[in-house]
């Protein structure tokens, strides 16, 4: 039996952690069908038909998926799932709110947070922050699974080729309304795509002074901005910022750490970054332990002087 | 609104564990244990629901071993009215502890099922989901703020790109996140009193559900450690290095 994969997109096209889950899915060994479901979502079915390794797309075009609502969503994956041995979906807010609510209508467990598949029915995943990793092996008939998108590489979005069927959705739940979103405007990269990341803590002592330190380094860098726990906490930047055990988990090929101390919860969320620079006053710190440079210091005095020099 | 907060025994999120040598686990024996941060926060929340005489009963529920009564008592300190332990020694997952709380939920009859979004041990972040499609209830994820109407709440959700409302009807369940609340310090006359507050505990078996594990855990491995680092004495130094051997930037 063919896997299935969830695209999640924007109706236009596939969000990059789509591309990850299908080279999760196909580590599995079977057939790999994506499901998009979406409102006016031909686009992002052309797209996620262009992903090498696809061999079907599945379309569902009704209002009720428009916000991916996970009663309706939840409903709709769980009817479809039948059909298939592995459901995946990346493991964001929206495949994080939706796919539980699958493997309950569907009595099966869930595996949470993949980041490799050992077979068929056995894959690892990060339990206590990343402090110890699981090998879990699943036995029910169906296996619903999200995918750590940063652990698998993104399958090449272009050269396939699959053919679109369109499907009927399984209505509105009625329970649940969206009302609104408040989106973060940036240009720059999504943090959990960019290259490189420049991060912030509670040191930087203020949302001006975040803004004004950071944002230079993260200009020079073409960089995404993240931020510890601490920081948010103290509203130095809305919570979409935040890296960590239940925030974003990245792995760009350089993270720099200003002024952060390195909680176990912040280190779960950025450990796998490629290289790690940490710029803090306190020697002691912990980020140095997981730092491959460590600059000890005034980040007020380091951080200019960092942009002038690159 | 009668409101039914979950709460789950864990090691304390200050605590670095340590696994196993023989990898079947985690070690844990002698470790702080604590009430899961997010459960704290959910605990709160019903607690701040009753102070503004929107909620009028705080009911708090746990699975485990005797020894969660503790955390139990510290929901009953913070403010709850009274407490459900389901007492069982086995391995819990998430499916089989949504379906013991769909039996309690059915029982209790609750307008508001709060719980944490996810459990810092297993880092599962599915227990409130299964139960609320186990339910056919709607579900607020994530929340940073819980707003109750009359016959439905407005949650606002922490999402990838920012902020999310939705409007459930009741009954619903909720999960916390971060920034909901900030819980406070039980005092010492609260914590006196929780002694004295209800606690029933139920065998599993008088809920008729079958709470056994379906994933099996066939090792816990260390994760691989990173090389150790160096200190760099300057700026010039350490673009040097990001240039010419990490070759990060060019």
């Amino acid at each position: 039996m063919p896997a299935l994969v969830i695209a999640e997109h924007d109706h236009k096209s596939v969000k990059p952690a789509t591309l990850n889950c299908v080279t999760a899915a196909l580590k599995i060994g079977q057939p790999v069908t994506v499901l998009v479901a979406g409102l006016n979502c031909a686009s992002a079915a052309q797209a996620a038909a262009a992903i090498a390794g696809v061999t079907d797309v599945l379309q569902v075009d009704d209002a009720a998926y428009e916000h991916f609502l996970a009663e309706n969503m939840g409903a709709l994956v769980a009817k479809i799932a039948k059909g298939f041995s592995h459901v995946l979906a990346p493991a964001t807010s929206i495949g994080k709110n939706f796919m539980p609510r699958v493997a309950a209508l569907l009595d099966v467990a869930q595996i949470s947070d993949i980041i490799s598949v050992e077979s068929a029915d056995t894959f690892t995943r990060p339990i206590y922050a990343g402090n110890a990793i699981a090998t879990v092996q699943s036995k029910d008939p169906i296996k619903i699974i999200t995918v750590r998108a940063t652990n698998f590489d993104a399958a090449k979005p272009t050269s396939g080729n699959a053919p679109i069927k369109k499907i009927e959705g399984a209505g509105d739940s009625g329970l649940a309304k969206f009302v609104g979103a408040e989106l973060s405007k940036s240009a720059r990269p999504e943090l959990t795509a960019a290259k490189v990341i420049v991060s912030g803590g509670r040191a930087l002592g203020s949302a001006e002074n975040f803004k004004k330190v950071l944002e230079p380094l993260a200009d020079k860098l073409n960089a995404g901005i993240g931020a510890s726990r601490a920081a948010v906490d103290a509203g130095y930047v809305p919570n979409d910022y935040q890296v960590g055990q239940t925030g974003k988990v990245v792995a760009p090929d350089l993270y720099i750490a200003i002024g952060i101390s390195g909680a176990i919860q912040h280190l779960a969320g950025m450990k796998d970054s490629k290289v790690i620079v940490a710029i803090n006053k306190d020697p002691e710190a912990p980020i140095f332990q997981v730092a491959d440079y460590g600059l000890v210091g005034d980040l007020e005095l380091i951080v200019p002087e960092l942009v002038k020099a690159i | 609104m009668k409101i039914l907060v979950t709460v789950k025994r864990v090691v304390d999120f200050n605590v670095k564990i340590r696994v196993k040598a023989d990898q079947s686990g985690v070690e844990l024996g002698n470790l702080k244990m604590s009430i899961n941060p997010f459960d704290e926060i959910a605990v709160e929340e019903a607690v701040r629901l009753k102070e503004k005489n929107i909620a009028t009963e705080v009911i708090a529920v746990t699975l485990g071993p005797q020894a969660c009564q503790d955390t139990l008592r510290t929901a009953l300190a913070i403010g709850a009215d009274r407490a459900i332990h389901v007492v069982t020694d086995i391995e819990l997952q998430p499916l089989g502890v949504a379906k013991a709380l769909k039996k309690i939920v059915e029982k209790e009859k609750p307008d508001l099922v709060i719980m944490g979004k996810q459990a810092i041990d297993d880092d599962c972040n599915q227990t409130g989901q299964m139960l609320a499609a186990l339910l056919n209830w709607p579900q607020g994820t994530f929340a940073s703020k819980i707003e109750p109407g009359s016959g439905s709440v407005k949650i606002t959700r922490e999402i990838d790109g920012g902020l999310e409302t939705v409007e459930l009807k009741l009954p619903a369940v909720v999960t916390t996140d971060l920034r909901l609340n900030e819980p406070r310090y039980a005092t010492l006359p609260n914590i006196m009193k929780a002694k004295k507050k209800p606690i029933e505990s139920i065998a599993p078996d008088a809920l008729g559900v079958n709470l056994a594990a379906r994933l099996k855990t066939l090792k816990v491995s260390e994760p691989p450690k990173r090389k150790a680092g160096i200190k760099v004495p300057d700026v010039a130094t350490l673009v040097d290095k990001l240039k010419n051997e990490a070759k990060v930037i060019s």
